[in-house]
């Protein structure tokens, strides 16, 4: 590879926005399966756990995926505070990826649950059963997923932000829009 | 040249408020998914708390079904499930069971005479690992039709006006057939001289993928002997639980595990509605209960006899009860769990 990378390859934007889109989509179907008591809430909470599952594989193949192929520089006129913001953020949000779906089959399997997805595949479990754990585990999980919600909203914002306001190549670098990063905010 | 975040703001108002307007959307789509703008929708925390009694619910218990004993054993099936259904408890073979005798009462320490449903909370687990979970009464019939009307009898029970109960009753005709039992059918007095009933009906599926609606129950393979709510009481408020203990240390219990199969027509999404005594029955194994434990430190306590725990094999139907069941012991599971250091150890 010659020169500094200027945009996320198209295996990591595909990587992004799918995770993206199932990330939320499993937010959603979190809050939604613990408000109901309807038929759905097995199908959903069926899908709450495969999805989570693939969503762990994709994240640590993700992880190996950024290590090979970098990112692109900030714009070199991003305030050092915003830039350090956004390099914390996108590790904060790197770390919820794993965590989340490691924490709630942690917490199924300290529940002494079966870990069925669909199918019926069955995933093994990775704690004893416990009491303590499983408590720690479901109050972790929850404020997590919340704490998880926040920081999208910020990251979508700052996205936004990027694209809409200061122009500057960011938002480009991650849409599909294959356009390198300072050529975007002219014809 | 650093833009102000004054200026920055009135160049780029229309941005701005774009990215106000779809992070509000979002933010508003998820309150409104997880319930917070919909007070009068029916959660998982609102019908577990109307279990609870005024004083408050009893911390580390179940919020139903409190007052329970371990029990482990063994579930010997004797392959005729298979016909029916591909699941593995039903291939021949003798596998691990676990459970728990209980009372249909929030209150742990509630004498047995007050309370009219007896339950059985049982897990096998089958060669291959699956667990096959399911939670019975000892009533024919669930009292009502939808977890909406369960929830409205936990209400009018708890209500202080007089007449709720009544009303409710009128509302729900449904009721009567389990008010009957109630208020007739006789006590017996041992949990080993119990019938237990799913009452839910699921779905076999057999090895070809064919589906049949099922029930099915436990059904005691010793004698049964009536007796009357006075009898019971005079035994003590506690006499179910020693008794099984002094029977089991004797002699192991057993239980004839036994499938109903349903007709085409047969209501399945109702366990209000028994079905037909001419309903096809298959005996598919024997409940073996060996051994009884307390239920401080025993291993049932923290065990969620939740019915959608199943094997391959078999699966939920259109009742709409075990998904309602599933997500309502989901949350006492969550509550009684959290609580573990308010329960008495011994
Ligand atoms: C569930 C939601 C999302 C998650 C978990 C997520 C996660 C991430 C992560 C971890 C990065 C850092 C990539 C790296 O440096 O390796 C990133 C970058 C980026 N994301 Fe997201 N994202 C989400 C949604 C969105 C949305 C909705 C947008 C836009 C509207 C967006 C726009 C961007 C942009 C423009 C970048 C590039 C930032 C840069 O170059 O430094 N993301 N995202
Ligand atoms: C990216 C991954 C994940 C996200 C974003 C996520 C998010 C959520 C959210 C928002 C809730 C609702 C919390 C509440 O309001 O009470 C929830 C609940 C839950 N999640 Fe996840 N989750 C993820 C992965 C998983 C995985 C992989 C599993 C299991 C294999 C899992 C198991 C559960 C369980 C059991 C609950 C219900 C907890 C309870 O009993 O209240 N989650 N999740
Ligand atoms: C919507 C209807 C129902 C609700 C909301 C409900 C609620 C509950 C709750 C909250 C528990 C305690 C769970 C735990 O903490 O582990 C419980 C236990 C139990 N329920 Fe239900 N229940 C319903 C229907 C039924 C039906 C239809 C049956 C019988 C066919 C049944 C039989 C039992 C039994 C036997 C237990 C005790 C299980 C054990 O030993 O852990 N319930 N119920």
């Amino acid at each position: 590879m010659t020169g500094p990378v200027q945009t996320f390859t198209r295996l990591q934007r595909a990587l992004h926005w799918v995770m993206a889109a199932s990330i939320l989509a499993m937010l959603f179907i979190g809050v939604g399966m613990v408000s109901t008591v309807g038929p759905q809430y097995l199908s959903l909470f069926t899908t709450h756990k495969t999805l989570g599952i693939a969503l762990l594989v994709l994240a640590l193949v993700r992880l190996g995926v950024r290590a090979r192929s970098g990112a692109p520089p900030l714009p070199a006129d991003l305030p050092r505070p915003l830039q350090l913001a956004a390099t914390a953020s996108h590790y904060l949000l790197y770390a919820l990826m794993i965590a989340l779906p490691l924490i709630g089959w942690g917490m199924l399997s300290a529940s002494a649950y079966p870990i069925v997805l669909f199918g019926p595949v069955r995933l093994p479990a990775i704690l004893p059963q416990s009491d303590t754990l499983r408590t720690l585990l479901w109050h972790a999980h929850v404020y997590l997923a919340l704490a998880f919600f926040a920081l999208i909203l910020l990251h979508l914002a700052a996205a936004l932000f990027h694209g809409l306001v200061r122009r500057d190549g960011v938002l480009a670098s991650m849409t599909l829009a294959a356009t390198r990063r300072g050529d975007a905010s002219g014809p | 040249m650093r833009e102000t975040l004054a200026s920055s703001l009135r160049t780029h108002l229309g941005a701005y408020a774009t990215i106000g307007a779809v992070v509000t959307a979002l933010a508003g789509g998820f309150a409104y998914t997880a319930g917070w703008l919909s007070p009068g929708r029916l959660t998982p925390t609102k019908l577990v708390d109307a279990f609870a009694p005024p004083g408050g619910p009893a911390l580390g218990h179940r919020r139903n079904h409190a007052k329970g004993i371990c029990f482990t054993g063994v579930f010997e099936s004797n392959g005729q499930g298979s016909v029916a259904s591909r699941a593995a408890v039903f291939a021949p073979g003798t596998f691990p069971a676990l459970g728990r005798f209980n009372l249909g009462t929030a209150d742990p320490g509630a004498p047995d005479a007050t309370v009219r449903v007896r339950g059985l909370g049982l897990q096998i687990t089958a060669a291959n690992g699956e667990v096959w979970r399911s939670a019975m009464i000892d009533a024919p019939v669930f009292p009502v039709s939808t977890p909406q009307a369960f929830y409205d009898l936990l209400l009018a029970s708890r209500s202080k006006d007089p007449d709720a109960l009544k009303t409710f009753a009128g509302a729900h005709p449904e009721f009567a057939a389990f008010g009957a039992w109630a208020k007739s059918a006789p006590y017996t007095g041992s949990y080993a001289e119990e019938r237990y009933n799913g009452l839910n009906t699921f779905l076999l599926v057999a090895a070809s993928g064919a589906e049949r609606p099922a029930r099915w129950s436990f059904v005691p393979q010793g004698p049964v002997v009536p007796i009357s709510a006075a009898d019971l009481a005079a035994r003590g408020p506690d006499h179910l639980e020693k008794e099984i203990a002094e029977r089991v240390a004797k002699a192991p219990q057993r239980w004839t595990a036994q499938l109903t199969l349903a007709d085409p027509g047969d209501p399945t999404a109702d366990p209000s509605k028994a079905w037909p005594e001419t309903r096809a029955t298959v005996a598919v194994g024997t409940l073996v209960v060996q051994r009884i434990e307390a239920e401080p430190d025993g291993p049932c306590r923290d065990i969620n006899f939740d019915p959608t725990v199943l094997p391959d094999g078999i699966r939920v139907s259109d009742d709409p009860f075990p998904a309602a069941r599933s997500a309502a012991y989901a949350r006492s599971f969550d509550l009684r769990t959290a609580e573990a250091k308010h329960y008495p150890s011994r």
